[in-house]
């Protein structure tokens, strides 16, 4: 991490940093990594207008504007420190992070952990003044006895049921790590509830788009959804200069997921739970569904957290509402 | 499409929406007009899914509470005592725990929706354990009940609201018939929680909940086969209580000053002088009755 070499190449290729100009501030470029996802590509045209954007994945990106820039490299790549090297990234936001289940462990464990440490390291190696982590509010994990607001505090259990996780507990360990190695890189990790959205699918967003849902009889805990756009709207507030820490992200509120289903109109299968978990893990191993059994702890427990840290730090406030959130995931909108 | 969006503030449909509006009715029945114009004074904070932040729904407890309150009314013909004592804003209501159910606590809650001025909703801290049971957990979210950590007491105590304490857990709940209003061993957590937040504790006395389940004798290795705090052997068998007549006390209100994280010995002086307050309006309750069912 001594990297003092490095330092006479980067003030040469940095022009004369003047704290008064507010110019100074835009002259650097705010690398995205993982900006092909669909909320990557949400965060990216909310940025773009304002902001220089550097965009890393290894997955092309469709409906790339013309002046955006996009490297195409794997972040596990050496090559991936030259967009550091050149100089002129004022921030970054890491939210290359995979969350495949079916892929083998080894696979996005090296991607998520390693990829992580690497980005991170060449920040502060360059000097980058702001690092933007996007972890998840998954990290808590659903469980009985869970404060129904958990804070940024809590310990992160997620991996004691569901071990396929971990590299996600271990992505938001590290960024925290390197927050309190690096007092001088002004580091945020965001911990946003379940996103959801027009563009969005992962778990939550799929099985809300599910006709006939399974649902746990007799359980039907508190969930909490945030808007893609309400997500990428707390990174953009991340980026403001001052701030650093932890912070959970929670969308318009608190609401029972039978109220959701509902909503959206689905007829859910109330499944009684000793049986369900069995059922699941059998058909998951048969590729017949997308969600691994440990997810049915979401349809039986609070994982549900206080996002009163961003309202105050971040001056966060979603601008969906509760019902506009739950009907992002319907088609037309 | 307005009314699409509204359709689930009206009554759900279907079977569940029959039973949940004819318990309503129950409810209105047993209580009255008084208990209705009380109902409309409690205006929890709830979002466009009628429910408050931690899952409470006032319409849905309406109904709910149709049993408790027949319970209540009709079969353990509560009479409370001092509760215009119950202070404003967030308190800590601190009480003894009989009768191997839990009524107590339900009895105690009842007295507060139906007889304190301004009726109060109480919320009670519920077994970590509670959230794993199908059905159970989600009837007592909706009505209110939390999962008992210090957080969420933390919580509802900044938000004003009256929680329900049994120091004694099931260690009061379950003990023996010769035992019977002998306070047993207090947890500290609350005189912490209390000193931490601030907030008044009201000593709270129910007799007649001990003579609803006498617990002639604890079965404890069937118990520990099926999991159980305890297996009591009662007259009756265990879900069915006799028809005792129960009588609240409310205490006054007792303030305390010091370190939350202070030493046990020193938390454990300030509980002895609730348990001591409790245990005195007990003597007198017990005392002062002409009979155990009337």
């Amino acid at each position: 991490m001594s990297s003092g070499e490095e330092i006479p190449d980067f003030t040469v290729e940095e022009a004369p940093f003047d704290d008064e100009a507010p110019v100074a501030l835009h002259a650097g470029g705010v690398v995205i990594t993982g900006i092909s996802g669909n909320l990557g590509r949400t965060l990216a045209k909310l940025l773009h207008k304002s902001e220089r954007v550097i965009g890393i994945d290894r997955r092309p990106m469709r409906g790339k504007p013309k002046d955006l820039e996009v490297h195409l490299i794997d972040i596990r790549r050496k090559k991936v420190e030259d967009v550091f090297r050149r100089g002129h990234v004022r921030a970054l936001i890491h939210m290359g992070i995979m969350h495949d289940p079916r892929l083998p462990a080894r696979e996005h464990h090296t991607f998520n952990v390693l990829g992580t440490h690497l980005v991170l390291d060449y920040c502060a190696r360059y000097h980058v003044p702001k690092v933007v982590v996007l972890s998840s509010a998954s990290v808590y994990g659903p469980h009985p006895d869970n404060d129904n607001f958990l804070t940024e505090d809590s310990p992160l259990m997620a991996a004691s049921r569901f071990a396929e996780v971990r590299d996600l507990i271990e992505v938001d360990m590290y960024a925290q790590q390197f927050m309190w190695r690096h007092p001088e890189v002004e580091t945020v990790v965001l911990r946003p509830v379940h996103i959801v959205g027009p563009d969005i699918k992962n778990a939550p967003a799929n099985y809300l788009r599910l006709a006939h849902p399974w649902t746990l009889a007799g359980f039907d805990p508190m969930v909490q959804l945030i808007h893609q756009e309400d997500a990428c709207r707390a990174m953009q507030a991340a980026l403001k200069p001052g701030v650093r820490g932890v912070f959970n992200v929670v969308g318009p509120g608190e609401v029972p997921l039978s109220a959701v289903l509902r909503e959206l109109n689905r007829s859910s299968i109330p499944m009684p739970h000793p049986i369900a978990r069995g059922l699941l893990h059998k058909l998951w191993q048969y590729h017949l569904v997308s969600f691994p059994a440990p997810e049915l702890d979401y349809l039986q427990f609070l994982c549900t957290v206080d996002g009163s840290r961003a309202r105050k730090d971040l001056e966060f406030k979603p601008a969906f509402t509760l019902r506009e959130t739950i009907r992002s995931v319907l088609p037309s909108g | 499409m307005a009314g699409q969006l509204t359709r689930y503030q009206e009554q759900p449909r279907g079977i569940l929406g029959r039973v949940k509006g004819a318990m309503q009715s129950w409810t209105l029945k047993l209580g009255g007009n008084e208990l209705e114009q009380r109902l409309n004074r409690i205006a929890p904070p709830q979002n466009e899914y009628g429910v408050d932040p931690f899952g409470f729904d006032l319409d849905f407890s309406k109904a709910a509470i149709a049993p408790v309150l027949w319970l209540y009314k009709k079969y353990f013909r509560v009479e409370t005592h001092g509760i215009e004592k119950i202070p404003a804003g967030r308190v800590l209501l601190i009480a003894n725990h009989s009768g191997q159910l839990p009524l107590d606590g339900a009895m105690i809650a009842m007295a507060m929706l139906c007889e304190a001025d301004p009726p109060r909703v109480v919320r009670s801290m519920v077994e970590k354990w509670v959230p794993t049971l199908p059905f159970v957990s989600t009837i007592l979210a909706r009505a209110g009940q939390v999962v008992g950590t210090p957080e969420n007491c933390r919580r509802l105590l900044a938000a004003g609201e009256a929680i329900q304490v049994f120091p004694e857990g099931v260690r009061g709940l379950n003990k023996t018939w010769e035992h019977r209003y002998q306070l047993q061993e207090f947890g500290l957590g609350f005189m912490r929680l209390a000193l931490e937040t601030n907030t008044p504790i009201v000593p709270v006395a129910v007799v007649g909940a001990e003579e609803q389940a006498p617990n002639l004798y604890d079965l404890k290795p069937l118990a520990k086969l099926i999991g159980f705090p305890s297996f009591p052997v009662t007259p009756t068998g265990l879900p069915i209580p006799l028809p005792t007549k129960y009588r609240v006390f409310f205490g006054e209100p007792m303030r305390f000053a010091g370190d939350a994280n202070g030493e046990d010995a020193e938390l454990q002086r300030k509980v002895r002088q609730v348990k001591d307050a409790i245990q005195s309006m007990l003597r007198t309750g017990v005392a002062q009755r002409q009979h155990v069912f009337w």
